[in-house]
This record gives C-alpha cells, sequence and structure tokens, in this order.
C-alpha cells in the first residue's frame, strides 16, 4: 500500500516532495518528523555553552582528518630535510618532521594545526562551563542522572585525548609531558613498571609509544567520545532541555522556540561562530610552536614547560606535594607521585560522578526536575561546587609556580608552601562565604518579594517623614523568583532526641544521613516570611511594609 | 499541571485550537488570498517580525552572505595564490587562508543570527512534558512478554545450555586480553633493566666509558673543564643518540673547588673536583637542567626538585624523595673522563619493585 500519492500540501515544492515521500515510503519518517519538527526548546545563554563543546568537536574531527592526512605516527630516526632552515640537518623522529611539514610545506597546513589545538582547548572548557551549568542549576537531577554521568566520562576521555594528543608531534615540550606522564604510571604500586613498559613496548622511550598514542588519539577515544555525544544528545532531545524557572514555565511544560526554524537557524549560526572563533585564533594566536623546541630527546627540558591548561591541575598537585616516599618489605610506594596523580582527578571526576546520587541519598527527593534552580536557592550545594572550584582552581594556579614566581618576584619555595596551606583552607573559606552570599541572595529576593523594588518616587507622610515608594516587582521578575522550591527534607529527618527515628534513619550511618538531610534540605530563607511586619528595623527599606507599599501605588 | 499556562498567549475561544505544526486554519479563510501570507499568520506563541524590520534583516542578512561568498572565494584564491616552504611565506599564506576563512565563517554566523532575530517570529511556544516512566500497564506487558521470550527460549529451565553458553564465551572473552601481551617485551625482568645503565658496561676494547659533552660528542680532559661553578650535560660515549640509552644515562657534570664538597658526595667517586650525577630527576624523569651556581643548587625545572649539588645533590626542597644517583667517576690514561662503574642505585623516578636502594648499599658498607 503506497501513501506517497497522498503526500502532503500540495504546493510543497516538488524538488523536496519528491526526496521526502521516497525516504518516508522507506523509513517513515513523517511519524518522527511530526512530533519533533516543532519541538520545543528553552533559551538561556547558559544553555549554550555545551554547544561550544560540541561544536569544537566537530572542528577537531574535521581538523584532525586532515592533519592525518599528513602526520607519520613514527619514531623513526630521520634527518629533517625540510624547508625549516633552524632545524635543517638535524636527527629527529619521522613524526617530529612531519609535524614540521605539515606546518611548513603544505598550504593551509598551520592553520590547521593551531585550529586543531586551539578547538582542542576550546572543547575543553565547553565542557567545564556546561558542567558547572549544569552542576550549580541542579540539571543533573532526575530524570538526567544518567546524562550527567555520560558527561563526566567525555570529560576525562577529553583529558586522556588532549594528552595523547599533545604528546604526538615528538618536539621537545610534548616529550616532556610523555616522560612526566611515564614517571607517574612507573609509580603506581605493583602494576606500574608493567604498566609502562606495555605502554612503550619496552623501556621509555622506545620507538612505539607514538604510534599506540596515534591510534588512541584518532580512533579509539574519538571513538567513543562520538558514541558518549551520539548518547547524550538523544537523551536531552528525549527528556526535553531543562528551563530556567519563570512567567508560565512550569515542571510540566516546556516555553521557547521550535526546532524546526528558529532552534536549527540558531544552532547553526551559533556552529558557525565558533567555527569562525577557533579560525580567528588559529590564523592570529599563535599555538604551540613546535619548531622552536627542536626535536625531542630524554636529555634535555626547557624551563617554564607547561601542559595544555587542562592538565594543569594535576601539574600543579604534582609540584605542591611534599616529598614523600614509603619503603616496606623492598617495595617502594612513591607517594610524591601517587597522591597528586590520583588523588585530586580522583575527588574531582568521582565527587562529580556521584554528586546526584549522593544528594538523592540526602534529600530523598525521586521527582523529576525540569525547571533549573538558581544556585542562591540551593547553598549547600552551590557552596560545594564553589569549594570545588577553588580547590581545582588553586592547583591549576600553582602549576605555574614557577611562573608566579617570576612575575611577581615571590620566592618559588613560598608559593608552595603557600600552596599547601591553601589547598585546604581556601576551599573550606570559599564554601563559608558561599553559603553567606547565597542566603544573602536569597534574602534579597525575599525583600523584592515582600516589599517591592524602589520605584525612585519619593513621598512624604502627613507627619513629614519621607519614604521611597516601592512597587511590586515585574511579573517576570517574580514568577522567576518564585520559582523558588524548598529543597525536600527526608521524612523524620528532624525527629527530637530521644523520639524514634523511622527505620532507614537508625545507626550511625541513618543517623548522619539524617543530620545531614536536615542541613541540606529545608528552607532557608522563606521568600513570603513577613518582612513587612518588621521592616521598620530594614535598613534601607525604611518606612514602608509591603502591605502599605502595594496601597500606595494601586 | 497547565495551572500557569493562562499567563502565556493562549488561544482565543473565536480561534479554532489547532496543534503546533499543522497549517493554520486562517489559510482557508484568508482574505488575501496568498498562501505564504496564511502560513505565516500571527498565533499563539508565535509573535510575526513586522515587514519593516523584515526587510532591514533580509538586506544585512544578504549582505553577511556575500561577504562569505566574497571571502570563500578569497579564502581559493589565497590557497592557489600564496605558496609556504619557507618562515615568512608561510606566514603570509597562514594569515591570508586564516583571515578568509575567519571572515567566511563569522560572517555567515552573523547572517543566520540576523535572519533568525529580524525576520522569523519571536516564538513563545509550550510544549507538555510527561513523565520518563511508562505507565504501569506498559511496564507490566515488558516484563511479561520478556519473561514469556525467555521461557520460549528455553534458556530458564535448560541449564545445560545455559552453562555451556556462558562457559564458552570466557575464553573468546580473554583472547582480546591475551593478545596484548606483546605490547610489552618479550623480557618480564622489568624492573632489572630500570637498574642498570650503559655506564656499566665497557666499551668494545674493555675500556671504561668515556664521558662526551652532549651535542658535540666531544670528550672531556678533566683538565680542561677547570673552572669551578663550570657545568656539562655529558652523555655516555656511543650512545650519544640512543634515547633509551639517554633517558637513564645523561648526566650533569659540575666542577668544584674540593673544599666545597660535603660529606653526601663520594669524594672516592669524583675527580679533581668534578662531580657527575644523573641528570634524570628522582620525582618523575624530567632532566633537572638548571643549575645556580652561588648555591650549588640544581633545579628541575618541571616539578621544582632542588638537590644540593655540593652535598651528594641531596634535596633541599620539591617533590623528589631521593638524591640524584652520583656516578663514579675518573680518568683515562689520556686524562679524558670515564666511568668506573655504573651508578650504585637506579636512576631517575621511584617504582614498586625498587625498595630502598640506597639503604641496601649503605648496608653492604658501600656509598649511594
Amino acid at each position: 500500500m503506497s501513501h506517497s500519492d497522498a503526500s502532503g500540501p500540495a504546493d510543497v515544492p516538488k524538488a523536496i516532495a519528491g526526496p521526502s515521500s521516497y525516504l518516508d515510503d522507506r523509513l517513515g519518517a513523517g511519524n518522527f518528523l511530526k512530533r519533533n519538527l516543532r519541538k520545543v526548546f528553552p533559551d538561556h545563554w547558559s544553555f549554550l555553552l555545551g554547544e561550544i563543546a560540541l561544536y569544537s568537536f566537530i572542528v577537531l574531527l574535521l581538523t584532525g582528518t586532515f592533519l592525518t592526512f599528513f602526520f607519520k605516527p613514527s619514531m623513526e630516526h630521520v634527518i629533517y630535510d625540510g624547508s625549516y632552515d633552524g632545524l635543517k640537518g638535524v636527527g629527529m623522529s619521522a613524526a617530529y618532521a612531519s609535524a614540521l611539514e605539515i606546518s611548513f610545506d603544505v598550504r593551509g597546513g598551520l592553520l590547521m594545526r593551531q585550529m586543531h589545538h586551539w578547538a582542542a582547548l576550546l572543547f575543553v572548557a565547553g565542557m567545564m562551563v556546561h558542567a558547572l551549568r549544569v552542576f550549580f542549576t541542579g540539571a543533573y537531577r532526575k530524570p538526567r542522572e544518567l546524562n550527567w554521568v555520560i558527561g563526566v566520562l567525555m570529560l576525562t576521555l577529553a583529558l586522556l585525548e588532549g594528552l595523547t594528543g599533545y604528546s604526538l608531534p615528538d618536539d621537545l615540550l610534548s616529550g616532556a609531558g610523555l616522560r612526566i606522564t611515564e614517571g607517574v604510571a612507573i609509580s603506581l604500586p605493583l602494576v606500574g613498571t608493567w604498566i609502562t613498559f606495555f605502554l612503550f613496548g619496552g623501556e621509555y622511550p622506545g620507538e612505539d609509544v607514538i604510534s599506540r598514542f596515534y591510534s588512541l588519539h584518532i580512533l579509539l577515544i574519538p571513538g567513543i567520545l562520538l558514541a558518549l555525544i551520539s548518547a547524550h544528545m538523544i537523551l536531552m532531545w528525549v527528556q526535553k532541555h531543562t528551563q530556567m524557572p519563570g512567567k508560565g514555565r512550569t515542571n510540566n511544560n516546556v516555553v521557547g522556540a521550535p526546532f524546526y526554524p528558529a532552534f536549527m537557524a540558531k544552532a547553526g549560526a551559533y556552529f558557525m561562530f565558533t567555527f569562525g572563533v577557533i579560525a580567528l585564533l588559529g590564523t592570529f594566536g599563535q599555538i604551540n610552536p613546535i619548531w622552536l623546541f627542536g626535536p625531542y630527546t630524554p636529555a634535555d627540558i626547557s624551563a617554564g614547560s607547561q601542559p595544555d591548561y587542562y592538565m594543569g591541575f594535576l601539574e600543579g598537585a604534582l609540584r605542591m606535594m611534599p616529598a614523600w616516599e614509603i619503603n616496606i618489605w623492598g617495595f617502594t610506594l612513591p607517594l610524591s607521585v601517587l597522591i597528586p596523580a590520583l588523588v585530586p582527578m580522583g575527588i574531582i571526576m568521582t565527587g562529580l560522578a556521584l554528586y546526584p546520587f549522593v544528594e538523592q541519598w540526602v534529600t530523598g527527593d525521586r521527582r523529576e526536575h525540569h525547571v533549573a534552580d538558581r544556585p542562591r536557592n540551593n547553598p549547600h550545594r552551590t557552596s560545594i561546587g564553589v569549594s570545588a572550584i577553588t580547590f581545582y582552581g588553586l592547583l591549576w594556579i600553582l602549576g605555574a609556580n614557577d611562573e608566579i614566581s617570576w612575575t611577581f618576584h615571590i620566592s618559588l619555595n613560598w608559593t608552595t608552601y603557600i600552596g599547601r596551606v591553601l589547598i585546604f583552607v581556601a576551599p573550606v573559606v570559599a564554601y563559608i562565604v558561599t553559603y553567606r552570599l547565597c542566603l544573602g541572595l536569597q534574602r534579597s529576593d525575599a525583600a523584592v518579594i515582600g516589599h517591592g523594588v524602589e520605584s525612585g518616587v519619593i513621598k512624604r507622610l502627613p507627619h513629614g517623614e519621607y519614604i521611597e515608594v516601592h512597587v511590586p516587582p515585574s511579573e517576570d521578575i517574580e514568577a522567576h523568583m518564585r520559582g523558588k522550591e524548598a529543597i525536600p527534607v527526608i521524612a523524620g529527618a528532624d525527629t527530637e532526641p530521644g523520639g524514634i527515628p523511622p527505620k532507614g534513619l537508625r545507626g550511625p550511618i541513618g543517623k548522619l544521613k539524617a543530620k545531614m538531610s536536615k542541613a541540606y534540605g529545608g528552607e532557608k530563607i522563606p521568600l513570603d516570611d513577613g518582612h513587612g511586619h518588621h521592616a521598620h528595623g530594614d535598613g534601607e527599606h525604611t518606612a514602608v511594609g509591603a502591605g502599605e507599599d502595594r496601597s500606595l501605588t494601586h | 499541571m497547565t495551572d500557569n499556562n493562562h499567563d502565556i498567549e493562549q488561544p482565543d475561544d473565536r480561534v479554532p485550537k489547532r496543534v503546533v505544526g499543522t497549517p493554520s486554519p486562517a489559510a482557508s479563510t484568508t482574505l488575501l488570498g496568498a498562501k505564504e501570507t496564511a502560513r505565516t499568520a500571527e498565533a499563539p506563541g508565535v509573535n510575526l517580525q513586522d515587514e519593516k524590520t523584515a526587510k532591514k534583516g533580509e538586506k544585512i542578512a544578504a549582505l553577511c552572505f556575500t561577504i562569505t561568498l566574497l571571502s570563500g572565494i578569497a579564502f581559493i584564491a589565497s590557497y592557489v595564490a600564496f605558496q609556504v616552504g619557507d618562515v615568512e611565506s608561510t606566514e603570509i599564506s597562514n594569515l591570508a587562508l586564516g583571515a578568509s576563512l575567519t571572515l567566511a565563517l563569522l560572517s555567515l554566523a552573523s547572517g543566520l543570527v540576523v535572519w533568525v532575530r529580524m525576520i522569523m517570529p519571536k516564538y513563545k511556544l509550550v510544549q507538555e512534558r510527561h513523565l520518563m516512566a511508562s505507565d504501569g500497564e506498559t511496564r507490566s506487558y515488558v516484563g511479561e512478554t520478556f519473561l514469556q521470550g525467555a521461557a520460549e527460549s528455553g534458556i530458564t529451565k535448560r541449564p545445560l545450555l545455559r552453562r555451556t553458553l556462558l562457559a564458552a564465551a570466557a575464553p573468546l572473552g580473554l583472547a582480546p586480553l591475551v593478545l596484548l601481551r606483546d605490547l610489552g617485551p618479550s623480557y618480564s625482568d622489568f624492573p632489572e633493566k630500570l637498574r642498570h645503565t650503559v655506564w656499566g658496561e665497557k666499551t668494545k676494547d674493555g675500556k671504561n666509558r668515556r664521558l662526551v659533552v652532549e651535542g658535540t660528542g666531544a670528550p672531556i680532559r678533566a683538565a680542561d673543564f677547570n673552572s669551578p661553578g663550570g657545568i656539562l650535560s655529558v652523555v655516555p660515549e656511543g650512545y650519544e643518540h640512543d634515547l633509551n640509552a639517554l633517558a637513564k644515562a645523561v648526566l650533569i657534570l659540575i666542577k668544584f673547588r674540593p673544599e666545597e664538597l660535603k660529606s653526601g658526595t663520594n669524594l672516592n667517586w669524583t675527580h679533581d673536583g668534578i662531580v657527575a650525577y644523573s641528570k634524570i630527576c628522582t620525582h618523575v624523569g624530567c632532566p633537572a637542567a638548571l643549575y645556580e651556581q652561588s648555591t650549588h643548587h640544581i633545579l628541575c625545572p618541571c616539578h621544582q626538585s632542588t638537590f644540593d649539588a655540593a652535598d651528594g645533590a641531596k634535596v633541599v626542597f620539591g617533590p623528589a624523595a631521593r638524591p640524584l644517583p652520583q656516578l663514579p667517576i675518573t680518568v683515562d690514561n689520556e686524562g679524558y673522563l670515564v666511568a668506573t662503574g655504573d651508578f650504585a642505585v637506579p636512576v631517575g623516578p621511584s617504582f614498586w619493585e625498587r625498595g630502598d636502594a640506597e639503604a641496601e648499599v649503605r648496608e653492604k658498607g658501600g656509598h649511594a
């Protein structure tokens, strides 16, 4: 039975109607499109951050494919005979020689190389800020926990992809990174030497690692990334995007622009912007000028060697660690390498991956959430996030302690000593300050809801007092603020001492859970707590309570 | 759950309700007759741009797309016009290609944005969300069907089938892992390899191996290396370009006044105030390449481990846990510096099987 003769409106152009009917007859695509062409996408600037990562990945695939046409992933020793005079006649690996060839003997090669590197930096940066947006707005909550975990996996893989990528050109800088990678791998207890000798095909550096990293870098990791990105997109599509609280937006709807034509065109434009900015950077921002570094040799290094920024936190951790090493029963545990290599990464990645589940465990909240939280409205989450950023940021900055010392004329040793203290103190301070800020911001919301906003109109009361007239906030702003919701607390968590808590909250773990639930959840600053009644003590809001405000303006 | 929806423009009762995405019924009643106009009729949540804005938008977008067209042509022209082959020409080619590509992309992006913002309607459409979970009926149907299928397949009541299938999968699953064995070298005494360097090997004619300057390969006459505070990066003769050998054997050679040397340094392994330490940092293996003459500090630029070269290269700062191993050196009968043997302990980063090699050496009465 054919439907092709009964297809859509008569005035669809033939060039479109023909192929569409052909495809629909075979795929039934019409049903899918009927449901999805006008799929609604909510709008907020912060929803665009993940797209930066997505489009950078596409640019990475495009530029990377170009590079593979010319790059030779071989550590075979050759004498350079290309057109860069500075290295003529110098012995080097075929990989480095071909990276130089791409830079100087292939038209557009340098541009593609630089764009590839910039796109990689932007890819990871995009993922990071996107992850922060999702974290601080609680957009990882049910039903999106799995997509969050996929995201954490992608971030981890992206770091690995970066590491294998910047090791490929085999210049002195990339070799320094490889050497540190080896030093870290070999420090692992029990399996370290095995892993290293298997990775390098024997002793470091051997002749295998570049071609092995190459196949990881261009095939295995991007293949997995591509699969995960597809899954990430499909889940986002099926679950529909979260939206910020606002007028007419509920947990049961989605308000915004249709996929076709508006969102599609916007996404296309955004892709072009990302692509264009990467091209701009690749053109004018010199990055990784490998010809200046010379070929890799394990005997040399240049001062100020730094990894790409996304590895900086590991570098900082390595630099800051005291020289601890344990020898026991003839075996060695190099804690000065193991701890910085594994612990910060473990805390951050595992913490990220587990957070949605821990939060659910603490709040007992098993409902679906489609309206994003404003960060202030979940103060503990926001404080944990800022605390983690502080921890990460400090490690990152300390990864450049030599540059800091050089630029600001501080003793190198002191940058390290101060770092060792700050890494414990600063996250705690950040937590407390953020928590206070969140409550302060909640109070200011409550004040806007309760008192209205300053109108700029000064009124003189019969007894001579001057006041500023407050007017109710605009509907949009009020709806945005009223999107706030009390964070659930586990039933029974507030059982009085001596009372009998419910079953799940007995025992030490249960008690801890109850305590955490009480601290984490609840309503810290209710929006409508009748601030108006004690408005006289309220400083700048002077004499007029909420009720009076309205009567003055209505 | 649609409580708040009345805040948004909702279909007026006078307008027949329609499903978003279907043709507007206005098409049949329009007096203008033009179908194009009918499809872009004002609808709930769809606010059309006024024609003046749209017209202006069209012009701007067209201008942007034209710039993209011209820049695209410029890119192709630049590819043909500008050759590469040296630093200057590569710079010009890169600039021409990159600038035209950038302009083409950014201008295309701008045109698209103008199109969306000035020509397309402003949207505020509402769609319902539904719980992700399927309803109970569906769930129990799927559960039933799953059990039914399992029963029909016989996997539940035929344990022999089940167990042999599982058993069959195990070796096949292991096979790829087994295949990875040859990623590593054929020998498995890796730690032994890490304990030795080429300094322990005599040359072909049975002599001690000479120290040669990295880069030039020139042997070092002790008498010529005579200004205190002097420093050289040194590699083993015969292995000047062997990266595997260099990764363990490269040295930092320092000339001291004899009175500057402290007890940490094994004087028997020095020659006339010349000391040789492994250049491979004991932290994670970077070459510890920086030397501060006034303090005798060797600094690794990677993670700032600092060693006191006058005192057996003991760690004075940073994450390295062990001193840089010292190499026993002397001069041969022509006055050139040679190694009299290998390092007493493994060089470079720590590893599991390393153990406290320094303590072992001391126990045997040696000097680490």
